[in-house]
């Protein structure tokens, strides 16, 4: 089972290489660009073919490693899953 | 004093730190591989500086899960007094025993330049041997220094007088909040700094007020 994380960081978390990347969208001329934040995207390949059990192992898999829960949150898509659910 | 230098992928400091400690505490410190499950009986136990895993996922994150990190642990609720500087730092903080994070630099930019140190508390098992106030000169070097946690903790720490060393006179070279340069955990047996006092101990390095804080831990486990 394929599942796809994202780790952003958290409201209020300073994400100065998303306002570097802001401006540099600013001087490639883009206008209208209100805000960048930038995150972290993973795909992660399990043996695991039951949705429920695959979920909870990558909610440890988050949140013992891949974010830190200080100043990131995550979220976690499971792709084809077997019982098509 | 027996010291132990933990030594992971990517650490560049540990030489740095193995000659202070033999220098100052006079007994030769044992170098470990992270991949060891167990450590000898130290006094100290020393997370260096460096770029372990080249800063991999998040600086520290990947170290902080290494084999030895359970017998650092095991030694920190031991009460054996354990150090981290700049990566060892940034470790401490990923594996938990200490509060917080040190994300980017807020400038974006890495940094290695000396910055003036305040001794906010002078009680501790790691800043004795200095005067409350007292300010004394340091060598930063990192990327990701700007050290964070939410609103609640650092008050907390403040309250608790946790917050061990400041960059003073507008030195804050990453734009860690309150200035916050060096902590320690609640029972005072564990401290984090970005700072690296290793480099400060010889005339040669342009001053020697470094050695404080390793005749601090000298002079508490006496």
């Amino acid at each position: 089972m394929k599942a796809r994380i994202t780790v952003t960081l958290k409201n209020g978390v300073l994400d100065p290489q998303g306002k570097a990347i802001e401006g540099a969208l600013g001087s490639l001329g883009f206008e209208g660009v209100e805000g960048v934040r930038q995150g972290k995207y993973f795909e992660v390949d399990l043996a695991e073919t039951d949705a429920a059990k695959a979920r909870a192992a990558l909610d440890e898999i988050c949140a013992k490693l891949l974010a830190n829960t200080v100043i990131e949150n995550y979220a976690i898509e499971l792709a084809d899953a077997k019982s098509g659910k | 004093m027996k010291s132990a230098v933990i030594v992971f992928p990517g650490s560049n400091r540990e030489r740095d730190m193995l000659y202070a400690l033999e220098t100052i505490t006079g007994v030769k410190p044992v170098a470990v591989w992270h991949t060891e499950h167990e450590l000898p009986d130290v006094d100290l136990v020393v997370l260096p500086g460096g770029f372990s895993y080249g800063d991999y996922l998040r600086t520290g994150a990947i170290a902080a899960r290494a084999n030895i990190m359970a017998a650092v642990a095991k030694k920190a609720a031991d009460g054996v007094r354990v150090l981290g500087v700049c990566n060892g730092f940034q470790i401490l903080c990923e594996s938990g025993l200490l509060p917080g994070v040190l994300m980017r630099n807020a400038h974006l930019r890495f940094v290695c330049r000396n910055v003036d140190l305040e001794v906010a508390n002078a009680d501790s098992d790691f800043t004795k041997k200095y005067a409350k106030g007292q300010i004394w000169p340091c060598p930063v070097a990192h990327g990701d220094g700007n050290y964070f946690a939410d609103a609640e903790t650092v008050k907390r720490l403040e309250g608790e007088g946790r917050v061990s060393l400041r960059y003073a006179n507008g030195t804050n070279p990453n734009g860690s909040v309150n200035d916050i340069a060096g902590i320690l955990n609640a029972k005072g047996n564990v401290m984090g700094l970005m700072p690296h006092p290793e480099n400060m101990i010889e005339p040669l390095n342009g001053g020697t007020a470094g050695r404080g804080l390793f005749e601090s831990v000298l002079e508490a486990v006496a």
